[in-house]
C-alpha cells in the first residue's frame, strides 16, 4: 500500500515539474486587466497567452506587446508594447496632451522603452523610464478568452 | 529492443524535469568570476586549473518570488546592461533609503521598487554607482554559502557597510 502511494506522489511530483518547465521555459497563461494598452486589449480583462523564447533568445522586436515585471513593484506584472529597444532614439511625449513638448530619449544599452497603446490611462517609460531587458517575461502571442474576440498578435 | 533505451529516455526526461524545477525553485550553484566582491568571494580564472581554485557558491531562490531580501545581503542578479549576464553584489539600500555614494559627496534616495547594490571591492566593482539604482526585479537570488574551494567553505554573512545608508521604514 505504502509503495502504491510512493508511486502515486511521484507521479504528481514529476507531473508538477513538467507543469513548471512548461510554465517557466516555453509559454504561460495571464490573465491581464486594466486599461492601459486599450484597444488592443479590453480592460475588463483578456486571458493571453505569451511565450518565453523570444525573451529568452532576445528576439524581442519594435511592436511586441510583452508582459514585465513592474519597475516599480517587482510583484505587479505590467502588460506594455515595446516602442524602442537599445541603441534607438525615439521621441516622446511625456504628456499625451501636450504636443509641443516632445523630447528624444536614447535608449541605454540593455534596456527598452515601454508604452501602453492608450497614453492617457498608462502609467509605462514615460513615467519610469527606458526599463532593463531582464524584467521582461514573455512576449503576447494569442488572445484566448474572451472567445469571440480570439487573436493572434 | 528498444525498450532499454525508451526507460532510459524517460528517465532522462524525468530527471532533467525535476532538475530544472529545483534550479528554479531552489536554488543553484554559480562560480564567481570577476574581483567585485573580493574578499567575500574570489574569482577563479580562465585557464581549467585556476578555475578550481575561484570560489563556487549556492544561491537560494526561495525568497525571489516575495523578493524578502535584507540590506546587507549578497544577492546575484542580472546586468541591467547585458540581459545575459549574471551579477553578484551586496544589497544595500532598498527603496526609500537614502544612500551615500562612496568616494563623493552626492546622495540618492532610492525610488520606489528599486534597490542599491555594490560589490565589496569598490575599486573593480561596476554597480550602482556607475548605473544607479536598479529595479529590485532584476535580483535572482540570494547567495547563502561557499561550498568550494574547501578551505573557503562557510556561510556567506549579511554586512552593511558603517554610516552609508539612512534607513526609512518603508518595506
Amino acid at each position: 500500500m505504502f509503495s502504491d502511494i510512493a508511486r502515486k506522489f511521484c507521479q504528481v511530483f514529476n507531473l508538477f515539474c513538467c507543469v513548471h518547465v512548461f510554465h517557466a521555459h516555453v509559454g504561460q497563461l495571464h490573465y491581464v486587466v486594466g486599461p492601459s494598452m486599450f484597444p488592443t486589449l479590453n480592460a475588463t480583462g483578456d486571458l493571453l497567452f505569451l511565450e518565453r523564447f523570444s525573451v529568452r533568445f532576445q528576439k524581442v522586436n519594435v511592436g511586441d506587446i510583452v508582459v514585465a515585471c513592474s519597475p516599480e513593484n517587482p510583484r505587479v506584472l505590467i502588460c506594455k508594447r515595446v516602442l524602442a529597444v537599445e541603441g534607438d532614439s525615439i521621441s516622446v511625449l511625456p504628456e499625451p496632451y501636450a504636443q509641443d513638448a516632445a523630447k528624444n530619449v536614447l535608449i541605454p544599452k540593455g534596456h527598452v522603452w515601454l508604452q501602453g497603446d492608450d497614453p492617457y490611462k498608462s502609467r509605462d517609460s514615460r513615467h519610469y523610464g527606458p526599463v532593463p531587458y531582464a524584467l521582461l517575461q514573455g512576449k503576447v502571442q494569442l488572445r484566448i478568452w474572451p472567445p469571440h474576440s480570439w487573436k493572434k498578435f | 529492443m528498444a525498450e532499454p533505451l525508451w526507460f532510459l529516455a524517460k528517465r532522462s526526461a524525468a530527471a532533467a524535469m525535476i532538475c530544472i524545477t529545483f534550479t528554479d525553485i531552489v536554488g543553484n550553484f554559480a562560480t564567481i568570476q570577476g574581483n567585485s566582491m573580493q574578499p567575500t568571494l574570489q574569482q577563479g580564472h580562465k585557464d581549467f586549473i585556476s578555475l578550481l581554485k575561484g570560489d563556487v557558491v549556492f544561491y537560494e531562490k526561495i525568497s525571489a518570488p516575495a523578493y524578502k531580501y535584507c540590506r546587507g545581503d549578497v544577492v546575484v542578479l542580472r546586468s541591467p546592461t547585458d540581459p545575459d549576464q549574471l551579477m553578484v553584489k551586496r544589497l544595500i539600500a532598498m527603496q526609500g533609503d537614502w544612500v551615500n555614494v562612496p568616494g563623493s559627496h552626492e546622495i540618492h534616495q532610492i525610488p520606489k521598487g528599486r534597490c542599491w547594490v555594490e560589490g565589496d571591492n569598490g575599486n573593480l566593482s561596476l554597480d550602482s554607482r556607475n548605473f544607479g539604482p536598479i529595479p529590485l526585479g532584476l535580483v535572482k537570488g540570494r547567495v547563502t554559502i561557499k561550498v568550494w574551494p574547501p578551505h573557503r567553505i562557510g556561510r556567506v554573512e549579511r554586512v552593511l557597510p558603517e554610516g552609508q545608508v539612512m534607513f526609512t521604514d518603508i518595506t
